[in-house]
């Protein structure tokens, strides 16, 4: 549903017949180079879900609000929903499926199950895409900078409470010399 | 935590203990499979063209441009659905003066809130479709919309349904006792205004379906993002004229439902009989701003209430006037009565008044139509209680948590029936608040309270109590006339290794259902976790049920799961007993084996007695017929099981600003035997921050138009990591005397009593300065507002 069905209007704008534009990209997804034709209006997870079936990462706003449609891209989390599929010509994007195949959040991953951080699992591969950046900068981060770097996603069913626990014991383990499994 | 010790369950029972989801791995890593996920060939999607208005009448339609478009396929209005799908019609036989229009899937002649569907364009991507929705050109008529809920109830005001004459839905009375003059004679009375805002459940997944119609076999396939496949079945067989064993409902990982997803809605119903009538697969997911617009929408209650209490402190009475509304149409299947009537009917529930009057009254308006969302009701009448309570308490001069100790009924009451009609068989408030008050410290926060004053920080301590009716059976649904079912159950089937598949009727939208299930098998069995697989959410494979709702999981999926593995082990007992030739009662089941009852030996390994059971049945003697699958199903013989819990609050309010910050959450909840505290923890944790989302932030807000006007995450606020609390729990365990397991719901409570505990947190902080919040959620403009105005009186 378009927002300007909301705006009162009489009848509808038509814009006429609309043939799809198309720009050839090609970019590495999860250490696979892809090249494909993509309608340029379509955002990157729209992309990596319709055209690479990688349905790992969701879509809750389409505004960049929730975090749900987070992937890395060159190396930075980002809001999957607020780039389109052509801005991700040449790049290098990490989604769920190649994260976890990597085994670099592996341990956090664990701490997730041990502690039910997730419940419906729709905000957490966008959750743990967020948490492994923060990780990876190293460190012990307190509770309350775990808390603000996790603020942009959005969790409707934990409380987010177990999602720090588990973001707090993985950092922690790192920290006291256990790696990444 | 005081885990009780009735002996049902041993020490290493995995009953009780605290065990990791086996199904949630796969969502960790990415790989869940939602609704939205599946595709199949030849699969279409559907975008709507929805209603811009609150009320209009559709003059014309003309989809001749939009079906010209690049990839639609086909364009169906409402009136082209009306003609093969019935409508829907939600009156409650129970609930005489009901009374709702017949609601088409998608507009016919009238739209009656915005975002109701009106045009389905198909077509081969979901963006071609709204390029298609974007071409259809609707010629309205705006019609007086009637938005708010009491200007609908005033006489001479515009009816939404010319046929029901006036905007009255329902309205309801309890009278018991002598009210009026109760709190006449009572010493003093107190009394408050509540308005609380209408919200919406945002599951971070929309809805979702994928719907498949076969016209060889003229069967229907439905994926849903669905609370009870059994219930759309049985919608999309009557609805759409088609035996119910040719509906399949199968119901995928769920991103989210908190009630939502138990409701039926127009444009999921309409997309199954588009399905059918172009015999292709068809899709259609919900986006944001129709989610906002479309789903079914919650509480929105307007009360005033007061209180009488006797010199020493005693509550008397109470007087309760509610009213709601519900959108233009009370919601298919269930009614949408029970948010006005459970606020009335739990309030008051902790304790021991005498006399009681309240009425609810349910108002059509053109905004959404309100349906199931956690808590039905119950936030807002313990929310009105609790503070009346707390400021009875400021008013008689006690502290209010000694205040609600002399106020609870007394345990030698038990079992009672509340002025309110509450059928409870005990309470453990006593010790709810007790264990609250102490993991708080209240004392000790009552101490900080005073000394922050001291500094000008205005800090607040709630404590509140709640009483909650969970797991619904028949004695309500039954009457109504809804094919609701109240029932649930499990299948469990030994396979021929050794190991067990259980089917269950209940739903997991991520509650952790399916695990307590596992361990209740897995212990009657004398199994390990890693022995037991647990499948649900087919309505074809699995046993008849309710699904998810009115938190049943464990109290009535667990119950008929311990049955079935109850039975399972008798029938598994009876074919060792042939094949060692003894008796059943002479053999128990522990460890995967078949052991001596009095010595714990093993005589035989469950794998080896499948075997024999599944593949050598010509070894046992003539006659012998192993029943290694069975089926056993719960219904309560009472109206509900009530649970009941106190919550704890600190809060800070900034009174320059307005702003409130949560310093701290505690619950102490009695949700009977608890099966794996983790998962019960992690519900009452994500009830209680929806809960602050309701109350602080949440509001989904309407303009005299019935246009919404923040219909985006970015404007309708909700709470996340930054601003949220960590909760500490305490379980006050009371094993539920209705059922073997004991075990009572918990998804909803951690909702209930958080909303009642921050209206009281807030208003304790707020009393000295002689100001209290009216108006949910409290946002800093309402805070600054009732700072104002007492500071000016």
């Amino acid at each position: 549903m378009r927002r300007r069905a909301c705006v009162p209007c009489v009848g509808w704008q038509n814009t006429g017949a609309m043939t799809e534009e198309t720009a050839r990209i090609s970019l590495i997804v999860n250490g696979e180079p892809v090249t494909r034709d993509v309608p340029v209006r379509r955002h990157l997870v729209d992309f990596l879900r319709i055209d690479l079936s990688l349905t790992g990462s969701h879509l809750g706003c389409e505004h960049g609000v929730c975090g749900a449609c987070t992937v890395r891209v060159d190396g930075v989390a980002v809001r999957g929903c607020l780039m389109l599929a052509v801005q991700a010509d040449g790049a290098e994007v990490v989604t769920i499926e190649g994260l976890s195949q990597s085994g670099e959040v592996a341990d956090l991953q664990g701490e997730f199950e041990a502690r039910n951080a997730a419940q419906c699992g729709y905000c957490t591969p966008g959750m743990v895409m967020t948490a492994a950046e923060l990780l990876a900068a190293g460190g012990t981060p307190s509770r309350e900078t775990i808390r603000d770097h996790l603020s942009g996603n959005l969790c409707r069913c934990t409380g987010y409470q177990a999602i720090v626990d588990a973001v707090e014991a993985a950092a922690r383990n790192r920290a006291s010399g256990g790696a990444a499994r | 935590m005081t885990a009780p010790d009735d002996g049902r369950f041993g020490p290493d029972s995995l009953v009780g203990k605290r065990v990791a989801r086996p199904n949630v791995r796969r969502l960790i890593h990415g790989r869940g499979r939602y609704t939205d996920d599946i595709a199949v060939p030849g699969m279409l999607h559907v975008a709507f063209v929805r209603s811009p208005y609150g009320h209009a009448a559709i003059r014309r339609i003309d989809t001749a441009e939009a079906s010209a478009m690049a990839g639609v396929v086909r364009v169906v209005t409402g009136t082209e659905v009306s003609k093969v799908c019935a409508p829907m019609v939600s009156i409650a036989a129970h609930r005489p003066g009901h009374r709702s229009a017949p609601q088409n899937v998608m507009a016919v002649d009238h739209a009656c809130f915005q975002g109701e569907p009106v045009v389905a364009v198909v077509a081969r991507s979901r963006a071609e479709a709204e390029d298609g929705a974007e071409a259809v050109i609707v010629e309205w008529e705006e019609l007086p919309a009637v938005i708010d809920m009491e200007d609908a109830l005033a006489p001479g005001a515009p009816a939404i349904h010319a046929e029901l004459g006036d905007n009255l839905a329902f309205q309801h009375v309890i009278d018991n006792g002598k009210a009026e003059a109760a709190l006449a004679n009572a010493a003093f009375v107190v009394e408050h205004d509540f308005v609380f805002g209408r919200h919406t459940a945002v599951t971070l997944e929309g809805r979702a379906i994928l719907a498949e119609w076969d016209p060889v076999e003229e069967r229907l396939t439905v994926h849903q993002s669905h609370q009870s496949p059994y219930q759309m079945q049985d919608v999309y067989s009557r609805h759409l004229g088609i035996p119910e064993h040719r509906v399949r409902v199968i119901t995928p990982d769920i991103g989210g439902g908190f009630g939502l997803k138990i409701n039926v809605h127009g444009d999921e119903v309409a997309v199954a009989a588009i399905a059918k009538m172009m015999a292709r697969p068809v899709k259609f997911t919900a986006d944001r701003l129709e989610s906002f617009a479309a789903d079914c929408q919650t509480r929105d209650h307007r009360a005033t209430a007061r209180m009488g209490v006797t010199e020493d402190g005693r509550i008397v009475a109470m007087d309760f006037d509610n009213i709601l509304s519900c959108g233009p149409y009370t919601a298919y299947i269930r009614f949408g009565l029970a948010e006005g009537m459970m606020a009335i009917m739990c309030a008051g529930a902790p304790y021991a008044l005498t006399d009681y009057h309240a009425r609810t009254r349910v108002a059509y308006v053109n905004k959404g139509i309100v349906g199931m969302f956690r808590g039905v009701g119950v936030p807002v009448g313990a929310a009105v209680t609790e503070v009346l309570v707390d400021q009875a308490a400021a008013k008689a001069g006690i502290d209010p948590v000694e205040f609600r100790r002399r106020n609870f009924h007394a345990q030698d009451a038990f079992p009672l029936t509340t002025v309110s009609g509450y059928i409870m068989k005990r309470l453990s408030l006593d010790r709810c608040l007790e264990a609250c008050t102490r993991i708080m410290d209240y004392e000790g926060l009552r101490a900080a309270q005073k000394s922050a004053r001291e500094t000008g920080v205005w800090r607040g301590v709630g404590v509140a109590a709640f009483v909650e009716a969970a797991a619904y059976g028949p004695v309500y649904y039954g009457p109504s006339g809804a094919r609701v079912s109240t029932q649930d159950g499990c299948t469990v089937k030994l396979e021929p290794s050794g190991v067990v598949r259980c089917m269950t009727s209940v739903t997991d939208q991520g509650q952790g259902t399916l695990t307590a299930i596992a361990q209740i098998v897995a212990d009657q069995l004398g199994l390990e976790m890693k022995d037991i697989d647990v499948l649900s959410g087919d309505s074809a494979t699995t046993p008849y049920g309710g699904g998810a709702w009115a938190s049943r999981g464990m109290a009535m999926g667990g119950e008929a799961a311990l049955q079935a593995g109850k039975a399972l082990k008798a029938n598994v007992l009876d074919l060792a007993a042939t094949i060692l030739q003894t008796t059943p009662d002479k053999l128990t089941l522990r460890g995967g084996e078949i052991r001596d009852a009095a010595t714990g030996e093993a005589r035989m390994g469950l794998a080896e007695l499948a075997r024999v059971g599944y593949f050598r049945q010509d070894t046992l003697p003539p006659g012998t017929q192993p029943e290694l699958m069975v089926t056993r199903h719960h219904v309560p013989s009472t109206p509900y099981y009530v649970g009941c819990g106190v919550q704890g609050a600190h809060v800070e309010v900034d009174i320059e600003t307005g702003f409130i910050k949560i310093l701290g959450w505690w619950v102490a909840d009695d949700c009977g035997r608890v099966i794996n505290p983790l998962m019960v923890d992690e519900q009452i944790r994500g009830g209680v921050i929806q809960g602050i989302g309701n109350t602080l932030y949440e509001h989904l807000v309407y303009d005299d138009a019935g246009q919404i006007q923040n219909a985006t995450l970015a404007d309708y606020l909700l709470p996340m990591a930054g601003e949220m609390p960590d909760i500490a729990i305490s379980h006050v365990e009371t094993p539920l005397p209705e059922t073997e397991l004991g075990a009572n719901g918990i998804g909803e409570s951690g909702t209930i009593g958080a909303i009642a505990t921050l209206w009281c947190a807030v208003n304790d902080a707020l009393r000295p300065l002689g100001a209290q919040v009216t108006e949910q959620p409290f946002t800093p403009e309402h805070v600054l507002d009732v700072i104002g105005k007492a500071r000016g009186a």
